[in-house]
């Protein structure tokens, strides 16, 4: 959902969008059995790709994309669980990749038909916590959790979570984002965000539950709607979606707080059952491509992985620090991992009782 | 009634087929959701049916048992609420003259046209702060001032020193404003058919033999109405207990219904023989206050005949 309405509403992506939508519904039957059929169908997050990406690639290899799209995370998990209805290429991100690893749900990817990996992606980025090696997944675009905050009602730069965990400074003035609060309040504790020491989530549960009163709202995703509407001054949020909200309103900023935050990275891979998984790579390095990657995120204004397509970008794209954070900062953040349904169970019995209290 | 016994393929023909989609879009998930209920999660996607009673015992503890009763009382208040806003809008329609009435009953409908999501986002736009609602009293606030100052009473400052935004959004109020605001429709139309084929004699009769219009209402109306109100009360209150959306869009941070929790379960949580149990043990109360209801039907009405 963080990438829902990426950029303000563009109407030929979204007739684009809505076109594939349609055409993706139906799979034509596989002929030849060595030759794979010049289709590929792609399954991707809302106006997350180039404005001509699909086009040029027909051109440049004959292969048609059929692009469907999904709204979270959960929509995409749910949807291949019960087997692979017809996807070739999925984008999930981190920790959503480790459940499917773990489930088998992913096919691994051969990097020999992926030169552009090893010739165009950042080196931090070669490597992944969530997928030792880079086995089943490749970077494709990536972003921070932080706060987005209106400049006029607050003082200074918010730089701490303090100001929305911890201090009735901005009382009733901030927004809490449901899925990642907890892990966030043990990274304000000094603790990894990925602690599963009970003593350190029993911490940030009374920290949590202390602080409510002062909090106006726990957000869906819509906290920059509630910080341009002036509900709250202050919302927890990812910074692509203040990102989108920076350019409707000049009084709203984006940092992520010095303590850090959630780094994710949303990746491309191939679901099991893929029935054009020849196709799957060649578009994943297309993708990778520098000219290709630079013209994608400079559609979406996303945090790209791609060295050689960062190059080729503007200084107010690589410039933005709302994009790209600081190094110091980036060197305090954190990729969420996912650490078995057993912890997922006491995390979720502690959110159950923080919002019950 | 015995019809049937002698066209029996006329009676497959037109039964068979819902039969069917019952049972296969109906029965069959829902007993699927059942049987999850008594698993145990193994790993990621498996489930092991073991028929344990676990996930029905963790939901007993007070935890959830808190959150069920914060729902009960959510939904009881938006079922009075119905009630009390519902009736006389029936009531209204039943008496009105016969060429309003398609006209209003489709007023009544028309939200169903609207999705429920986009008629809790128009909600939020009416009553958050910079909200429609707050625009109006703002409005008033500075007429208000306006003839306070010609009056010559505007250094006193009598309205406050400037306009305080009444905080609707983000609260329980905004919660059970939202729950009757979507089933109001709900509790209206049994109301209305209930009301519609009342005889009016009765009320003629009771008000010329000197009852009072109060007495009237709760000695004629009402009593004639009964069967209408239960029907409103119990098709209000299911789908106002089960809601998840309107909490989650209209609430604050200590609105948290029991829906929320079961949403959590198949989503985030990924605890799909919990979340199973927790629906069951809401169905299972249902299940039960419709059977008492039944039970208590039958009891009055043997009285009666007795």
């Amino acid at each position: 959902m963080k990438r829902l309405n990426k950029r303000p509403f563009s109407r030929r992506a979204f007739l684009a969008g809505s076109g594939a939508v349609a055409a993706g519904l139906t799979f034509a039957p596989r002929f030849g059995r060595s030759a794979e059929e010049p289709k590929l169908n792609f399954y991707n997050w809302d106006t997350y790709i180039g404005e001509d990406t699909l086009d040029d690639f027909k051109d440049a290899s004959g292969i048609e994309v059929k692009m469907d799209l999904f709204a979270d995370n959960e929509e995409l998990f749910a949807k291949l669980k019960e087997g692979n209805p017809g996807y070739d290429l999925i984008v999930p991100t981190n920790d959503f990749v480790e459940r499917m690893i773990t489930a088998e749900m992913l096919v691994p990817l051969d990097h020999g038909k992926i030169p552009n990996f090893r010739a165009n992606i950042d080196p931090a980025f070669q490597e992944a916590q969530f997928d030792p090696g880079r086995k089943y997944s490749m970077p494709y675009m990536w972003g921070t959790q932080g706060i987005g905050y209106r400049k006029s009602k607050v003082s200074g730069v918010p730089d701490s979570w303090k100001h929305i965990f911890d201090s009735e400074e901005y009382s009733g003035r901030t927004a809490w984002l449901s899925e990642t609060t907890f892990e966030t309040a043990l990274k304000y504790l000094g603790y990894s965000l990925n602690s599963s020491d009970p003593k350190h989530i029993k911490e940030a549960e009374e920290l949590l539950i202390k602080q409510k009163p002062h909090v106006k709202t726990i957000a869906e995703d819509n906290g920059q709607d509630l910080l341009l509407a002036g509900e709250v001054d202050l919302a927890m949020e990812w910074n692509g979606d203040i990102l989108q909200v920076m350019e409707e309103d000049d009084d709203i900023s984006y940092v992520v707080p010095k303590e850090g935050g959630l780094l994710w990275q949303d990746t491309l891979c191939i679901p099991k059952g893929a029935p054009h998984p020849e196709n799957a790579h060649q578009f994943i390095n297309y993708l990778l491509d520098a000219e290709a990657g630079a013209a994608i995120a400079d559609f979406i204004q996303y945090a790209t992985p791609n060295k050689a397509a960062k190059a080729l970008l503007p200084a107010e794209y690589t410039e933005n620090p709302a994009i790209f954070p600081s190094d110091e900062t980036l060197a305090n953040c954190e990729a969420e991992l996912y650490q078995g349904e057993a912890l997922q169970r006491i995390k979720d019995e502690a959110w159950t009782r923080i919002l019950a209290a | 009634m015995e019809s049937w016994r002698r066209n029996p393929l006329v009676f497959w023909v037109i039964n068979l087929p819902p039969s069917l989609w019952l049972l296969f879009f109906f029965l069959i998930p829902l007993g699927l959701i059942w049987i999850f209920s008594f698993g145990e999660k193994r790993g990621v996607v498996d489930i092991e049916i073991t028929w344990t009673l676990a996930n029905y015992l963790r939901a007993m503890d007070p935890l959830y048992l808190q959150i069920f009763a914060k729902s009960l009382w959510f939904t009881a208040i938006t079922t009075l609420l119905c009630l009390a806003v519902g009736f006389p809008i029936a009531f209204g329609i039943s008496f009105a003259p016969a060429k309003w009435k398609p006209w209003l009953l489709l007023a009544i409908i028309l939200p169903f046209w609207t999705n429920l999501l986009i008629r809790t986002y128009a909600l939020i736009a009416v009553l958050r702060t910079r909200g429609y609602v707050n625009f109006t009293l703002e409005w008033f606030w500075d007429q208000g001032n306006w003839l306070l100052a010609l009056l010559g009473l505007g250094q006193y400052q009598l309205l406050g020193a400037q306009f305080e935004a009444l905080p609707l959004l983000y609260n329980n109020f905004a919660v059970v404003f939202g729950l009757v605001y979507v089933h109001l429709p709900f509790t209206v139309l049994p109301l209305y058919a209930a009301l519609e084929r009342m005889d009016s004699s009765y009320i003629e009769a009771s008000l010329d033999l000197g009852a009072g219009q109060f007495r009237t209402f709760f000695t004629v109306v009402v009593p004639l109405a009964k069967a209408g109100i239960i029907s409103a009360v119990i098709i209000t209150f299911i789908p106002a207990l089960g809601s998840f959306l309107t909490p989650d869009l209209l609430g604050g941070t200590d609105s948290q219904m029991i829906a929320n929790v079961i949403e959590r379960q198949f989503k985030s949580a990924n605890d799909w023989p919990f979340g199973a149990a927790l629906s069951f043990i809401l169905m299972y109360a249902t299940f039960f206050a419709l059977a008492l209801r039944a039970l208590l039907a039958r009891g009055s009405s043997s009285m009666e005949a007795a």
